[in-house]
């Protein structure tokens, strides 16, 4: 093949090298997180809680949104996490927080690769069976072993020491909410590489046809469980900063209603995009704020319901509108940004 | 000419029927070897057996002199051996360009990076744009699957397998389904293929058959019935037999 | 120990009947039906409402809760499954949580938070002892009726003309339809029954499962490792992983306190690794 390279190439590796370009609604999502440190002061408890969630949300859309696995017991590693950083903490094994939290993830990680191989092979159902039976077994791992754990009352008594030997924890949650969302934008800088990569390119077609992957060289199975420990380490990562800013930890982390609310979390903000469980997560803890200030006793009724009429609208019709508003947002903003910036205006992929 | 790929009586069984049974293939290197035969006869079946998607119930599969019976599907893609579908299986949501680009960049060991970023290896695009370039399909690329025609759909299922550059290619009936008018530009395709790739070609339609095998294998009811030039096999009155009442082109 | 066996059957008889319906739900319409359980709690506080606060007789409570039962699932599969049927496993799960958290909610809005209990005639209170083994009355009970029902399911299945249609359904719904079933019909009368059964159940269960709002969650994974371990093709599948679930966690609990819980998830896990498909189905023509 000594003929020149074709025209083409060119244009394909411009084309190619928009794919992972960063959108305008990505900025503005980033500068107003950025900027409700500064300008939500009184906000900032359950701003903390909007940042792990969002990042628990994130770790299961990599598994669900972007290879394809429904997983019911995705709580088992958030807990795994959340339990190894408060124990690291009040036994003072490592006292430095940041140090702790990757512990915490690495920990979860090996329960991830451990029950990894369950998941490969059968059906939805028989991985909604599985990781359903791992949650709760490690549900009752933690209940059998109070001792350790505090049992069905919690972990009391843990204190986390300073983030770096500088910055501690405060009431109102200031440093808390700083930690948290520093935390999950490196993790999400890292995670729209890994999902921009060939890597993550391999994924989507083994979610699409796991067949015809296998037929073109892609080891499916290596691949799923790469990401599944993966997307187990990101998840005990969001349970260890709960742990950590909140100092304790209680069997509830493993709880089937956590994994299911994390479904939902998810599916409102929509999956395959990265960005679905941070808007997810956003949207889930206001509703949970205000219906908890209307009935605080039946709110799990009303987030029954929410998925009830979400499925009945159809997943799909919801994932249209978002698309579409993302792309309505980004039509506008690239108007905007023509007129104001010519510099930064440019063609780019609808995704 | 040396036997690239070869099995050894080799049988697959479902639960009481043996849709494979005893098939002792040979096809030599360079060769455009055909296995036809009736609806259901198991050429198919033979396929997945070929290419690890089914396990056997018995026998051995040799890909050039190795024993590859035991081995995982994705691994004999990597050792040389790719085929495409008879009925489309493609990444519906992935375009022509991330297709054919994954197939590439997994045949160069790099798709497992998870650092780099996809279109920053200009080795593989410019493979990519070569390939959709002798494919037709530089027109789509950027096109969702799903969304592409059919006869648009099936070019890019061959251009996948050759995207693996395979030194075995399996075709499972590749014009089928595509309509009249677009068929020619598949059997162009099929008869450009480079002359040191050994093409195994599942083919209903014997005008394809006769025009493009060197070879041919005749599969009944999951056993090898007749196997020779196609001069011989056009002449044997058991093929005839067999396929009584079906026209030369059906 | 032979106590513990019996023990074990009754609560294995017990998570038949009450997981039976799901496992034929499954097994017909591919459908994951994870409120299954709010039927059976539901069946409970009927009796309830029934036995304690009107006074009826136990026994009538009990038929009484097998038709509402039956009934409020005719209701619900109508109204609300017949728009996800053929959606996907996940739409399904997410949509049949939501119907658990919103029945769980409701109940304890309605019913209170704290756990109830029937009101059993005294005649089926206590144990007696039959050579050396200890028999609980109440127990007792379950597997008679309980193994009745078993066996009428099971006549049913495969004496009549609906039980033929159902397992033709379940073998391979498309033939069924070509051949003149209507499979529809067949599946809510299915679910109907399927629902009244989970309803008895969870009547019946009431003294020994306890009866609370968190029924459907808490028991949810015992009727879901019955279906998986059981396989869905089958009436003896289910009733066979019943049995041996049952067994496995009363001698677990009784013998191993420590890890009595783990014996059915490690089972179910195991099972799921060697058998995908469960330990008795066969393969489908699905």
């Amino acid at each position: 093949m000594v003929a020149a390279p074709s025209p083409l190439v060119g244009e394909v590796t411009r084309r190619l090298a928009t794919r992972a370009r960063w959108r305008p609604y990505e900025y503005v999502f980033w500068l107003a997180a950025l900027a409700s440190v500064f300008l939500l002061p009184g906000k900032h408890l359950i701003l903390t809680e909007i940042a792990w969630l969002g990042l628990f949300a994130l770790s299961l859309d990599l598994i669900l949104g972007y290879a394809g696995i429904i997983s019911l017991g995705h709580a088992a590693f958030f807990g795994l996490g959340s339990y190894i950083a408060a124990l690291l903490a009040k036994h003072a094994i490592i006292n430095e927080p940041v140090l702790a939290l990757i512990v915490s993830g690495l920990g979860a990680a090996v329960l991830g690769f451990a029950t990894s191989f369950l998941v490969l092979r059968g059906s939805d159902l028989t991985r909604l069976m599985v990781t359903l039976g791992v949650a709760l077994i490690m549900r009752e791992i933690a209940n059998q072993i109070p001792e350790i754990t505090g049992g069905a009352d919690g972990l009391q008594g843990v204190t986390i020491a300073p983030i770096l030997g500088m910055f501690q924890f405060d009431i109102f949650g200031h440093v808390a909410y700083a930690y948290c969302l520093t935390v999950l934008f490196v993790l999400f800088l890292l995670a729209r590489r890994v999902v921009y990569s060939p890597f993550g390119l391999s994924l989507r077609a083994v979610k699409g046809n796991p067949l015809r992957a296998s037929s073109i060289s892609i080891p499916v199975n290596a691949r799923l469980v790469a990401i599944y420990t993966f997307a187990a380490f990101y998840a005990g990562i969001a349970g260890a900063l709960l742990a950590q800013t909140t100092a304790f930890a209680s069997l509830d982390v493993f709880s089937f209603e956590r994994s299911a609310d994390l479904l939902l979390v998810l599916i409102i903000g929509g999956t395959g995009y990265l960005y679905g469980g941070l808007i997810g997560a956003v949207i889930f803890k206001l509703m949970q704020d205000w219906i908890a200030n209307l009935t605080p006793q039946y709110w799990q009724f009303w987030i029954g319901l929410v998925l009830v009429l979400i499925v009945l609208v159809g997943r799909d019709r919801i994932g249209q509108w978002t698309s579409a508003g993302r792309a309505l947002f980004e039509r506008i903003s690239r108007r905007f940004a023509r007129n104001a910036m010519p510099s930064l205006a440019g063609k780019g992929e609808g995704r | 000419m040396p036997v690239v790929l070869e099995t050894v009586d080799l049988e697959k069984h479902f639960g009481g029927i043996a849709a494979v049974a005893g098939v002792s293939l040979k096809v030599e290197k360079g060769a455009r070897h055909a296995l036809i035969g009736p609806n259901g006869a198991g050429k198919t079946t033979v396929i997945n057996l070929l290419t690890g998607v089914l396990r056997p119930s018995a026998g051995r599969i040799l890909l050039e002199g190795e024993d590859v019976t035991a081995l995982e599907a994705y691994k004999r893609v990597q050792r040389g051996l790719a085929r495409t579908f008879q009925i489309n299986q493609l990444f519906l949501d992935l375009t022509p360009l991330e297709t054919v680009g994954l197939a590439i960049s997994e045949r160069l060991g790099s798709g497992a990076q998870w650092l780099r970023l996809v279109g920053t290896n200009p080795v593989v695009v410019e493979e990519i744009v070569e390939i959709l370039d002798r494919f037709h399909l530089t027109d789509v690329m950027y096109e969702r699957t799903g969304n592409l025609p059919y006869g648009k759909q099936r070019l890019l299922e061959i251009a996948l397998a050759i995207a693996c550059r395979p030194r075995v290619l399996l075709l499972d009936e590749p014009a089928a389904g595509v309509p009249e008018d677009e068929r020619h530009e598949i059997l162009a395709t099929v008869a450009a293929l480079p002359a040191d790739v050994t093409v195994l070609l599942i083919e209903h339609d014997m005008d394809i058959v006769f025009s493009f095998a060197d070879r041919i294998s005749v599969l009944v009811n999951g056993a090898l019935f007749v196997d020779g030039a196609p001069e011989e096999v056009a002449r044997d009155p058991r093929v005839k037999a067999v396929y009584l009442g079906e026209s030369l082109d059906a | 120990m032979l106590t513990i066996l019996f023990d074990g059957i009754a609560y294995g008889m017990l998570l038949f009947v009450l997981a039976c319906g799901l496992s034929v739900t499954l097994g017909l319409m591919n459908f994951v039906n994870l409120a299954h359980g709010a039927f059976a709690m539901a069946g409970g506080y009927i009796t309830l409402v029934l036995v304690n606060r009107a006074g009826l007789p136990f026994s009538a409570g009990l038929v009484i809760a097998f038709f509402v039962t039956a009934l409020i699932g005719v209701l619900f599969e109508r109204t609300l499954y017949v728009h996800v049927y053929g959606r996907s496993h996940l739409d399904q799960v997410l949509f049949t949580i939501g119907l658990v958290f919103m029945s769980v909610a409701a109940v304890d809005y309605v019913m209170g938070s704290q756990q109830v209990f029937i009101e059993i005639p005294s005649v089926l209170q206590g144990r007696f002892e039959l050579f050396g083994v200890g028999i609980g009355r109440y127990r007792l009970l379950i597997i008679v009726i309980c193994g009745l029902l078993t066996l009428a399911l099971q006549l049913i299945l495969s004496n009549t003309r609906f039980g033929s249609r159902l397992r033709a359904s379940v073998d391979d719904a498309r033939v069924a339809r070509g051949l003149g079933v209507n499979v529809n019909a067949v599946f809510s009368l299915t679910f109907a029954v399927g629902s009244g059964l989970a309803g008895l159940g969870g009547a019946l269960g009431a003294e020994i499962l306890g009866l609370d709002p968190t029924f459907p969650l808490k028991y949810m994974v015992y009727f879901l490792i019955v279906v998986t371990v059981g396989g869905t093709s089958s009436i003896t599948g289910p009733f066979a992983a019943s049995l041996l679930i049952g067994i496995a966690d009363v001698a677990g609990k009784y013998y191993v306190p420590k890890f009595g819980s783990f014996v059915i998830y490690t089972i179910m896990i195991i099972v799921l690794i060697l058998r995908p498909q469960g330990l008795f189905a066969r393969p489908a023509g699905r």
